[in-house]
């Protein structure tokens, strides 16, 4: 007989082998899933995994890679924080639309001054914009006591609505022949998110994602604050006792995450994508949910499982153009990982005994 | 009558079949919260059951094997996130969220040849000369059986609940799972069993809405119902009846809001668009500002993992 006997603390070791063994049985369950749709799963997986590092134009991929990658980390190191709390941030996606919005808003209405100004003013008004949309839900928790989970999550659909109302009314391109969408911020200057070095991707939004690791690490590893969000959430009681103020808690953990993901939703729209469009968001901030947990809540997991998460991305880009897999295949893909971690996640909490239980 | 440009008789009956999707899904997921499993993948369930009804009915030509095929979808889904839950101990909330992801991945994936489809319409219920009644006729007597279903099964979610004794159980077991099992109830399979029927009816009220609402297949089409669903649980402080009232109140803010665009007044779409998740959030503000200072409503259990050793 099988029975699990509850570890006295979670093992180190077994906690950064799950992340690798999900992955490994997610290759497999998905190399079945494209079996079944009537692909060669070993090269499905070659190109999703492979190419885009190591393939003929891996060159222009690995560029691709720091694109994906940086707004799924800034988001991700974010939501860690809430998540290690116990507080569920899972509207990232909304407070990300509305850093876009608030930023672009900025840049649309002086157009055409050229300013040095004008896109540090952007980067703080986008990520405003996240912290105000991420305080919403924070502050409602913390004076009527109502579930953070449904209300961030029902402001993703309003924030979805608000941006389809904003790309085809206020913010709608006055010369864009009628078209729905922004003016292309990438042709205007002072607004732009460039490329920083050539050929790699990096943009600003980069460069923040780093800076939100490296911040995240001293916040939870070697600050006080950190500790007392840790302990928040491992014993809720006994950080009371020791003088966390809950409240306090629930407004920094949502408005750093709002702030964050209101930050990458302003580097995208103001670089890769360039323009307010009613499809600009791409589900990144649902994503970094999966991230977040790949990372096992830790800045440098985080870094990883970003990258890992970009490459499937780009991966499934690739898988779709050269061997037609439909774009959810990416979609069910990401999903069976956190499944896969979820599950093995058993091993970290409990050992596994095998034989009848001794009295 | 006519108030504003805006048919009263109409509105009533519409926000009956408006309100059919999240009714089914939020009943099935009260009896799983009863049982004390938080289950936030009732989103990734519909979709599934919305694609899964959609196949079968249209491969079958039948609609009522459409809805048993969403129903089944849902709870295999269900009994997927009841395994990882119950027997690997994951944490519920992440879980739920992947639940959803994949649900709403698996789904978009297998209803690509179902784009443009029409699916075999589900008849009215013929009520003969009953339909007939002004008024009162169209707004009772006038829709398909899944309606009537949907009404029967939250009286019967109602009646199990309060009279019966696996109803009791079911609650024991919610409420406090140590002790349920200490007196020799099987705790994990009470709650398979009530998540699998939470994942069924949620299963069923995506196929309603593929099959009858819109009628047709598109990628992500429950847009956000799931969510809604769970946040009516929370409005009837996990009670069947006020679960009615929830789901009413929300069918009956969409079927408002699309006759105020069908008569245009001229307020953006988008804006209107927006109408039932401002009012969802409004709802659960003013409910947990009532309960802050009441009893706590919810199973006391809920969303704990449940291990016998300890």
């Amino acid at each position: 007989m099988i029975r699990l006997v509850k570890r006295p603390v979670p093992s180190k070791a077994w906690s950064w082998a799950t992340p690798l063994i999900a992955v490994l049985a997610t290759m497999i369950a998905g190399g079945i899933l494209f079996a079944v749709l009537g692909k060669n799963p070993v090269e499905a997986i070659r190109v999703i995994f492979w190419d885009p590092l190591f393939g003929p134009n891996a060159g222009y991929f690995r560029g691709q890679l720091l694109v994906k990658a940086a707004p799924l980390i800034l988001i991700a190191s974010g939501l860690a924080v809430g998540f290690k709390a116990g507080i569920w941030n899972i509207g990232a996606e909304g407070q990300y639309i509305i850093g876009a919005i608030c930023g672009a808003a900025l840049a649309l209405a002086v157009y055409p001054t050229e300013s040095a100004w004008l896109f540090p003013a952007m980067v703080i008004l986008g990520a405003l914009g996240g912290f105000l949309w991420g305080l919403i839900p924070a502050l409602l928790k913390v004076i009527f006591g109502t579930n953070e989970i449904l209300v961030s999550l029902m402001l993703v659909y309003v924030a979805q609505n608000l941006l389809a109302y904003m790309a085809f009314g206020p913010l709608k391109n006055p010369e864009g022949y009628g078209f729905p969408g922004s003016r292309n911020l990438q042709q205007y200057a002072s607004a732009h998110n460039p490329e920083l070095i050539a050929g790699t991707g990096a943009h600003w939004g980069v460069l923040a994602a780093l800076i939100a690791v490296i911040g995240a690490y001293i916040l939870m590893h070697r600050h006080i604050a950190g500790f007392r969000i840790r302990v928040a959430g491992e014993a809720p009681r006994a950080a009371r006792f020791a003088g966390v103020v809950p409240a306090r808690l629930v407004v920094f953990c949502l408005g750093l995450s709002g702030a964050l993901a209101g930050l990458a939703g302003l580097f995208e729209v103001a670089g890769p994508s360039g323009q307010i469009t009613d499809s600009f968001n791409a589900g990144y901030g649902f994503t970094a949910i999966i991230v977040a947990f790949l990372g096992r809540l830790h800045p440098i997991g985080i870094l990883l499982a970003g990258l890992l998460m970009a490459l499937t991305y780009i991966g499934g880009d690739m898988a779709q153009l050269m061997l037609s897999l439909p774009s959810a295949a990416i979609q069910v893909f990401q999903g069976m990982l956190l499944f896969f971690l979820l599950g093995f996640d058993l091993l970290t909490n409990y050992r596994v005994r095998i034989g009848r239980a001794r009295a | 009558m006519i108030l504003g440009g805006i048919d009263i008789v109409t509105l009533i009956a519409t926000l009956m079949a408006a309100s059919t999707p999240v009714l089914l899904a939020a009943t099935g997921e009260l009896v799983a919260e009863k049982s004390g499993v938080l289950n936030l993948g009732v989103e990734g369930m519909m979709i599934i059951g919305a694609v899964a009804g959609f196949a079968t009915a249209v491969g079958t030509g039948s609609p009522v094997l459409g809805f048993l095929g969403g129903a089944i979808a849902g709870a295999l889904l269900a009994t997927l996130f009841a395994v990882l839950t119950q027997v690997f101990l994951s944490n519920q909330t992440a879980t739920g969220l992947a639940l959803t992801m994949f649900g709403l991945g698996l789904s978009a994936l297998f209803g690509k040849g179902f784009e443009g489809v029409r699916p075999p319409a589900t008849g009215k219920v013929p009520f003969g000369p009953l339909s007939e009644i002004p008024g009162l006729g169209r707004i009772l007597f006038s829709h398909d059986w899944v309606v009537y279903l949907s009404l029967a099964l939250v009286v019967a979610v109602w009646a199990f609940l309060r009279f019966t004794r696996a109803g009791l159980i079911l609650r024991a077991v919610g409420e406090n799972a140590e002790a349920a099992h200490a007196l020799g109830y099987r705790v994990i399979a009470v709650r398979l069993m009530a998540l699998a029927f939470g994942g069924a009816l949620a299963g069923m009220g995506g196929a309603y809405l593929s099959l009858v609402r819109v009628p047709q297949w598109t990628e992500g089409m429950t847009a956000g119902a799931g969510w809604i669903a769970l946040a009516i649980v929370v409005f009837a402080s996990w009670r069947a009846g006020r679960v009615l009232i929830g789901a009413y109140l929300f069918g009956g803010i969409t079927a408002l809001q699309l006759q105020l665009q069908a008569a245009g007044y001229a307020i953006p779409v988008h804006l209107l668009s927006m109408a039932p998740y401002v009012l969802t959030i409004v709802v659960l503000v003013v409910l947990s500002a009532i309960h802050r200072r009441g009893v706590q409503a919810a199973p006391a259990a809920l969303g704990r993992s449940f291990h016998a050793s300890t």
